[in-house]
């Protein structure tokens, strides 16, 4: 399953950050973030579910980025 | 002297962050609450700054011995208003396992330096200053690159919100995914086309500069399709849906413009690496700094340790190594690379991409609806005694009952609606043409061996493409030629690829050989490989990689997406063109051409070029200025204001640098 999020984040980098994070999050089998349309796209494993692992994926870009904003 | 330098740069920014906030207040203006609250810091600090440099240290003298600690109560309360948030993202990242980051060289420089401060209760100026214009740095370029971001995203900004239902003569809007296929949608004039369909009622022109990156708008009336994510410009339309929403072309353009930049390119990879090695690198140097030629000093020379000096430029070290300027601007030349590529109708899928196309040497065509228009069209009418529009008129009719792609061409030549009452005995002879009667009258319209079947003497063609010879009444009538057209703009984009550096130009065919020779030779290709098939195209393509093995240069393939997938996948880069409804294209392509222009390739090239160009700009300036100053601060030439304006100075100037990848309009 794929699921779209809109994000805020200021700078490219802190974009590639967040996406290795939330590529590394359990339960995610991909994710892209596209810092000129500000989204977030994950793609989720099978037999998850994704409130879930995205409360984790914000935890993890919280870590890499404090300033970052996912809005689930 | 020093002290009015600095005296005035403190009243600068302290008015320029008044006037900031001033226009801030507009909406136009686009500060986001986050810039704006850092703009009060900016302001507050600076502010209090001015305040004490004006007010001197004298101000403090009557307070006696306790009147260090309350200066410095005040320095530090202003060093927090500007700072804080660096102190605290620096604490998380230690925290978190990331320690050396730009934060953390920020708050440990600053921190030292006030420490160093107290200690010789000197100035606390400096340290704060550092972090003061630190934070302004910081704080324009997250402005001129969301602003920036946002221009692109609101040209880019082709998302239906809603298609308008008529019920009971009232206008209702949905959500866009809830119309079903062969509902007839309003679109009004200034609203976007929501799902693609035909036309049904109406007639208006299209803006669809969002999509293809043409200014020039499209007419459209009823029986015309339509592409959503145009924009309806004049006219009331009745559009009656042949797809869902996620199937049309507007979802699958925005899916693909989200889903780029995953794929990361090498020279973002270097930055990476680069600072996760270089910033750790830094941290010791400036230690070894801070500790070693004091200690050499004391033990090798018998000289004063000189301590606060070494330490000094220990900090001032750090200040100057901070390695932003590059991690920042980086990505975010891709970035800016990509959305003008994608204002300009070049969509690419990744900055990796962007970074091959930049080296592509040699382009392969595939000809058919690439260089060509893919539709085959009557090109000539020779040795005809009646009129041009009476033969094609017979010839329409005659073949009226096939299906086959000639028999539509000439229905189009003809251009008017076939009366199948005219036309009876018609006779389809496989692999020669067609006898039919027209109005009575005895019409074979054919090949060559029609002709000699039905023994009439005909007038061999010496132009290229498909030929018709028509007979009627027994007697010879003349022949028409069709053949597929050479788009307009082919000549010129093949020139243009050379200019920009391409060196070998091959085109594929399946086509004729004969008909691959001609089109070669009115375009000026290298090499033409002719009667090909699919899985021959992908054999040539592997051979011409062969001959590149080795060297840098790339191979493009540039193809218009229908049979091309294997091939497009095979080569360096794959290139469809006219991306207007064809999955294949998109799923396989690495670079999709919205338009069908193949003058778009040369664009596309030169699009990467600037921006790879502008990498490389980026990272040789900000690694050869980061070197000066650190060679600099190390032998104390340097002070920390020189570090903080090097560091600050090269990081604006590399961002605005990284910006222009967005201006692609003159290339």
């Amino acid at each position: 399953m794929k699921k779209t999020y809109k994000i805020e984040v200021d700078c490219a980098n802190c974009a590639n950050l967040m996406e290795n994070a939330a590529r590394k999050t359990t339960g995610v089998q991909n994710a892209t973030v596209n810092f000129m349309t500000q989204k977030m796209i994950v793609e989720f494993e099978e037999g998850n579910q994704p409130e879930s692992v995205m409360a984790n994926v914000q935890k993890a870009c919280k870590k890499v980025e404090p300033d970052c904003e996912i809005y689930l | 002297m020093q002290e009015w330098i600095i005296n005035g740069l403190l009243a600068v920014v302290t008015l320029l962050a008044l006037v900031l906030q001033a226009i801030g207040t507009k909406p136009s203006a686009g500060m986001t609450k986050k810039q704006k609250k850092m703009l009060w810091r900016i302001l507050a600090a600076s502010a209090l700054l001015l305040v004490l440099q004006l007010l001197g240290t004298g101000v403090f003298a009557p307070l006696g011995a306790a009147g260090r600690w309350v200066r410095l109560v005040v320095y530090l309360v202003d060093y927090g208003i500007v700072g804080h948030d660096i102190l605290r993202k620096a604490g998380k990242g230690i925290r978190n396992g990331r320690v050396f980051d730009e934060n953390f060289l920020m708050a440990v420089a600053t921190l030292g330096a006030l420490a160093l401060a107290v200690y010789e209760n000197g100035d606390y100026l400096e340290a704060i200053a550092v972090m003061l214009f630190y934070q302004v740095g910081e704080w324009f370029q997250s402005y001129a690159v969301g602003k920036s971001r946002r221009n692109i995203t609101e040209l880019m900004d082709i998302r239906p919100d809603y298609a308008n239902l008529e019920q009971d003569g009232k206008v209702e809007r949905v959500d866009p995914d809830e119309v079903a296929v062969g509902t007839v949608i309003l679109v009004q004039p200034g609203e976007k086309v929501p799902i693609d369909g035909v036309v049904t009622e109406g007639s208006s022109s299209l803006n669809t500069a969002a999509l293809t990156g043409e200014s020039l708008p499209r007419e459209v009336k009823a029986g015309d399709e339509i592409i959503s994510g145009c924009i309806n410009m004049t006219g009331l339309l009745r559009v009656r849906t042949t797809k869902e929403f996620g199937e049309s072309t507007v979802s699958k353009i925005l899916d693909l413009v989200e889903n780029a930049t995953s794929r990361k390119s090498r020279s973002e990879d270097f930055i990476s690496r680069f600072a996760q090695i270089y910033t750790p690198a830094v941290c010791y140097a400036a230690l070894a700094l801070a500790v070693l030629p004091p200690l050499v000093r004391l033990f090798l020379l018998g000289l004063d340790a000189g301590w606060e000096i070494w330490v000094y430029r220990a900090l001032t070290f750090l200040v100057a190594s901070c390695p932003c300027a590059l991690v920042i601007s980086v990505p975010l030349s891709f970035f800016a690379g990509i959305g003008g590529a994608s204002k300009a109708g070049v969509l690419v899928k990744g900055s990796n991409y962007l970074e091959t196309l930049s080296k592509t040497r040699v382009v392969v065509f595939d000809k058919t609806g690439t260089l060509t228009q893919g539709v085959f069209e009557v090109n000539g009418i020779h040795h005809n005694e009646m009129d041009d529009a009476r033969l094609v008129e017979y010839a329409a009719l005659a073949e009226s009952a096939s299906s086959h792609p000639i028999s539509k061409s000439l229905q189009r030549a003809y251009g008017r609606e076939i009366d199948r009452s005219r036309v009876t005995d018609v006779q389809e002879i496989s692999g020669n043409g067609v006898t039919a009667k027209v109005d009575g009258i005895p019409v074979a319209v054919g090949n060559d061996k029609l002709m000699d079947r039905l023994g009439v003497t005909y007038i061999p063609c010496h132009s290229v493409g498909t030929i018709l010879h028509i007979a009627i009444k027994g007697k010879y009538a003349g022949h028409i030629v069709i053949s597929d057209r050479i788009k307009p703009h082919s000549k010129q984009a093949i020139e243009a690829l050379r200019a920009a550096g391409v060196q070998k130009i091959v085109m594929l065919t399946g086509d004729a050989d004969k008909v691959a020779r001609q089109v070669a030779e009115t375009l000026g290709v290298d090499q033409v490989y002719s009667q090909l098939l699919p899985a021959d195209k992908v054999d040539k393509v592997e051979a011409l990689l062969a001959d590149n093995a080795g060297s840098n240069a790339k191979l493009a393939f540039v193809g218009d997406g229908i049979n091309d997938a294997p091939v497009l996948g095979r080569a360096d880069i794959g290139i469809a063109m006219g991306a207007m409804g064809s999955d294949a294209a998109i799923e396989a392509a690495d670079v999709v051409l919205m338009d069908d222009d193949p003058l778009q390739i040369s664009k596309a090239i030169k699009i990467s070029r600037k921006c790879l160009g502008i990498v490389y700009q980026n990272i040789t300036f900000a690694i050869g200025i980061k070197l000066l100053c650190l060679v600099l601060v190390a032998f104390g030439v340097a002070n920390m204001w020189l570090a903080v304006f090097a560091d600050v100075g090269v990081m604006i100037l590399a961002v605005l640098n990284a910006i222009r990848a967005l201006f692609v309009k003159n290339l």
